[in-house]
């Protein structure tokens, strides 16, 4: 099983040079420590911010400049500031090239919810729905099965929804999956010491196995 | 010309119970720390806020909800909060949450002289009942209306007596966009400066925009998630 920095540094090997990420909160902000170092890769914060670099050394820390998490920040060289408008606008003009989120449920189509619990939890969307509805290439990282010990990759989403069929690849700590266009979840790695038994019991929506499955290499 | 007024009391003195406001910010950042101040100072009551965060439970918006000023929010995130929450799950406070980026350019239309957007954000969500649906070459989209707000209350960096602005970083977030938007606009700022100052190229919000602006004093600027390397 896969720990967080691991899921994380697995996505990575998805970042392509020459692209512009936006990295959602959790797990997703992790993936920016595994980006080789050799990469040309700019990163996106929805707050307005096109070149997000590390966390400031120790006293460093400026209160104007944080990222979407509200984390304090560092710019690094090239970097562009802009409003929110403008930030939403680069997203929905589909400028930005992956987008990496977290979720609590998705479904075998391709559906996301990641915003609400009805009657217990209420934080709102945040810019997730807006980058779920734009971006062609959102990966989901995120655990496969939730508190309770339920999985969270169904057969329909059983919270209110962030977007529709707009999810097309996950990595949790058990593997690797792309959500079918005819819908499934299509098993493409599996994590070190996880067998197929492990995740076809993990998962409640439908698991599309095709020939050997590899196990992945961390 | 001279839009300059003397401080935050008298920048909101005809603010009234009941009015709707927009407040700049992302999170803690680029507050109008001292706007905020005032109006909890004049304890208002029945506003609706229109702002993207909530504040955190003694800071920001967050003051205004422990004084039960605020009768509704208008946000995209409210995850900071736990009076917030407390009062949204009670029914005592009245929220629309609605996508981050829906917020930003609801507001951008306002500014822009234009009565609606279109955008996909919501498509197939909570969000999208009892709105428009356009479909646009194959791909459906919302309908969303431009914000009206009698207030928009914004914090910048640096601004002349003219009401131009300039925002520092991270901290230009809804301000700049808020800024256009208000039936009447004011701004705190950390320098107020003379005309000529600025350099008319790096202006981000231009004066037309803005009805009155003073210099803030005694910026807190708390940091919400303070995250540091070793060096």
């Amino acid at each position: 099983m896969l720990t967080k920095e691991e899921i994380a540094k697995r996505i990575a090997r998805e970042i392509k040079d020459g692209y512009y990420v936006n990295l959602g909160i959790g797990i997703p902000t992790l993936v920016a420590n595994y980006i080789p170092e050799n990469m040309d890769v700019i990163l996106q914060s929805e707050n307005g911010l096109l070149g997000m670099g590390p966390f400031p050394f120790e006293g460093e820390e400026d209160p104007d400049l944080v990222n979407a998490s509200k984390q304090t920040i560092t710019m690094l060289p090239g970097s562009a500031v802009f409003d929110s408008a403008m930030s939403f606008g680069m997203i929905r003009a589909k400028k930005v090239n992956l987008t990496i989120l977290g979720a609590m449920e998705v479904s075998e189509n391709g559906d996301i919810a990641s915003w609400k619990i009805p009657g217990k939890m209420v934080k709102g969307m945040g810019g997730a729905m807006d980058l779920v509805a734009s971006a062609e290439n959102i990966i989901v990282a995120m655990q496969h099965v939730n508190k309770a010990g339920e999985s969270k990759l169904l057969p329909k989403c059983t919270l209110p929804l962030t977007g529709i069929n707009c999810i097309k690849k996950i990595v949790t700590e058990l593997g690797v999956f792309d959500v079918l266009p005819e819908g499934g979840f299509k098993l493409l790695e599996r994590a070190p010491g996880v067998s197929i038994e492990q995740i076809r019991t993990a998962t409640t929506g439908k698991l599309v196995i095709e020939g050997e499955i590899p196990e992945m290499i961390i | 010309m001279n839009k300059v007024v003397k401080d935050a009391d008298a920048a909101i003195h005809d603010v009234k119970d009941g009015m709707t406001l927009m407040l700049g910010g992302f999170g803690l950042c680029g507050l109008p720390e001292n706007c905020i101040a005032a109006l909890v100072r004049k304890g208002l009551k029945d506003l609706t806020c229109i702002s993207n965060n909530a504040g955190v439970d003694d800071f920001g918006i967050g003051l205004m909800l422990k004084q039960r000023q605020v009768k509704k929010m208008i946000s995209s995130y409210v995850g900071e909060n736990a009076e917030f929450e407390r009062q949204l799950l009670s029914g005592e406070l009245e929220v629309e949450l609605i996508p981050q980026g829906t917020l930003a350019t609801r507001c951008m239309a306002a500014g822009y002289g234009m009565p609606a957007i279109f955008t996909p954000a919501g498509i197939g969500t909570e969000v999208a009942i009892g709105k428009e649906i356009r479909n646009f070459k194959g791909k459906d989209y919302l309908m969303e209306m431009a914000f009206e707000a009698d207030f928009a209350i914004v914090k910048a960096w640096k601004g002349d007596s003219l009401g131009n602005l300039i925002y520092k970083d991270t901290a230009r977030n809804f301000n700049a966009v808020m800024a256009m938007a208000g039936n009447v606009t004011i701004a705190e700022v950390e320098e107020l400066v003379e005309p000529g100052e600025l350099d008319p190229n790096f202006i981000h919000t231009p004066g037309i925009y803005v009805h009155r602006i003073f210099q803030g004093k005694n910026y807190e600027k708390r940091i919400e998630q303070r995250t540091v390397r070793k060096r």
